[in-house]
Formats: structure tokens, sequence, C-alpha cells
């Protein structure tokens, strides 16, 4: 890993490579809020449209297949697809705001020896999401956006809100 | 002009047709992203799906935004300090797989975020009373997560 000195930091920071992965809609939005804890590292997007490229245009995009456990055929394709990216990039840390493609890529991560975190959808107000729950078997970290839902392994740090 | 929006996952007929039915009465233009093959539409202008960067602009340009009750257009319309009325998607319609839609609805009203249509009936009200109201929200909420969560994902992408 690329050791850095920081011009106006007295101590070294790893620059670690991330791959930030959202489906369309309130995930992807979600995710995005969440940029500035990447700062000064190397990002890779992942989503299911391609059209948000153009919305992070300083970062790399790759575009993912869609799909969501009511449809088995299209999921298979979508590990394959987040299984060879996963292990082609060979990520630090994977960080996810949800759904399939992110638990996806948190059980590959998991394989090669990536650090995952799954923060759980803020539209999830009555119950942690069934992915969020899987999640807890792979990821390092399960957060929720609700106290209220918080448990012994599903922690809360805020919102997506500010 | 008012936007209305369904999201990118499924149809929402319920929305689309009450908002047609209705629009001649609200009497300001309405554009309308939606998915093909649903009812003709008679009184809206339609869009289908658009990219990211037009559905922003068209978000920007409107006075009010109408929606499913989905986490993306509404955290989208606030940051823009639009008013936003949801009407939820419904399970028992076959419009969602379950009914976290309701339940979001519930808590953003609570929080004051967003206008609330709980059936297509109460939308005629509900976008009148939003309209009615001054064009930036009393809650404002900004571009990025709370400092709590950015400090914690921080952390835990810099802990060795």
């Amino acid at each position: 890993m690329l050791r850095l000195s920081q011009g106006c930091q007295s101590e070294n920071k790893t620059i670690m490579k991330i791959i930030a992965i959202a489906s369309a809609g309130g995930h992807w939005i979600q995710l995005l809020r969440l940029m500035p804890a990447f700062d000064g590292h190397e990002v890779i997007f992942m989503s299911t449209n391609p059209s948000f490229k153009d919305t992070i245009s300083d970062h790399e995009f790759l575009c993912v297949p869609d799909g969501n456990r009511w449809n088995k055929f299209k999921l298979i394709l979508l590990a394959l697809n987040i299984g060879r990216k996963v292990i082609r990039i060979k990520p630090d840390i994977i960080i996810t705001t949800g759904a399939a493609p992110g638990l996806f890529a948190i059980v590959f991560g998991k394989l090669i020896g990536s650090k995952t975190l799954w923060l759980d959808s803020i539209a999830n107000v009555e119950k942690v999401s069934l992915s969020g729950k899987i999640a807890v078997f792979f990821a390092d970290k399960v957060h929720t956006q609700w106290k209220s839902l918080a448990n012994s392994k599903i922690t809360y740090a805020g919102n997506v809100l500010s | 002009m008012i936007f209305v929006t369904i999201g990118c996952q499924e149809p929402f007929e319920r929305l689309i047709s009450a908002m047609d039915e209705i629009a001649p009465a609200i009497k300001i233009p309405i554009v309308c992203q939606t998915f093909p093959g649903g009812k003709p539409i008679k009184n809206m202008q339609v869009l289908g799906f658009i990219p990211a960067q037009e559905f922003n602009s068209y978000l920007r340009d409107s006075d009010l935004i109408v929606a499913h009750a989905g986490m993306g257009t509404i955290i989208s319309s606030l940051v823009l300090q639009r008013q936003i009325v949801v009407l939820p998607r419904l399970k028992k319609y076959g419009e969602t797989r379950n009914d976290h839609q309701l339940a979001t609805a519930i808590k953003m009203e609570e929080l004051k975020l967003v206008h609330v249509a709980y059936n297509e009936v109460e939308l005629k009200s509900k976008i009148l009373e939003a309209l009615q109201k001054h064009k930036e929200l009393d809650c404002k909420i900004g571009t990025i997560a709370s400092q709590s969560l950015l400090y914690s994902m921080k952390e835990f992408i810099e802990m060795q």
C-alpha cells in the first residue's frame, strides 16, 4: 500500500482502495452523502445505472447489473459480475448502502480479506432489511440509521441526513 | 411546474392516474416521469426514464415534487429545498413488496420533512397545501451525512 506524507499533517496516511457500491435510487443517494469520509483515498464507485457516471466524474465508476431475491437468474448473473470485479480490483475496503449488489460485494470482499461495512438504508425505519441481517454474518461492521433498531450486532452511528 | 416522479424500479399507476385526474384543477404545468405502457396520460407532460443529471434539473426547476415515498427522491428534493408530497406505495395493491414506504412516510412526516397523502383522495388537498407554503422548507438538510456517521466511517476506513 502506498504511504504518503501529507504536507500539512505530521503523520503518514495510507491511501486505501475503496469500493463504494449501491443499487440505483435511494441506496445510491445515501452512498454519495458518505463521500467526505472517503477523502484522500482511492474510490471506485459501482451502481446499476450507467448515467450515474456523470454525477461522480472525479472517480472511477463501474456499472453492475441489477438484481434482487425475486429473480434468481438475475441474482446469479449479478453475483458473478460483482465477484469478478471485486477479485480483480482487490479493494482494501468495501462500503455499501445496499441492496443485493452491495451484499455480494461484501461476501466476495470477505473471501479476499477486504474490510467491509454495510450501512442499512434510512428507509428501513421499523426493522433492518433482510440483506442487512445477512450482512451481519459477513461484514466487519453493520450500521442501522435508527437508534431504536440497534442491537449487539448492528450499531447506530448516525444517519445520512444532516 | 410540478414534477411527478415514481422512481426507477417499478411502475406506480395509482399515483399517475390520480395526478392526471386532478391536473386540470391544479392549474399549473405538471411534468411526469413514469414508465411507458400505462393508461394514456391526458393532462401532464410525460417523460420516460431520464439520465440522473436531467432528472436533477427537473427537480431543481420545479415548484413542488409529487412522488412515491422513496428515500432517494425524498433526500434529493430536500437537498434542493423543494416541498415534496409523497404517496406511499402499498403492498396490498402490488405496488411494492412490503410496506416500508408507508413506514418511511410516517417517519419523515413526523420529522416535518415531507407532506404525506395516505391515499389518492388526499393528493389534491396536500398538493394545494404544499404549494401555498413558501418554497423554502422550514427544515433544511445539507448535502452530506451527519458528522457522527462520517466520523465513524472515516475511523473505520483509516483504522489499521
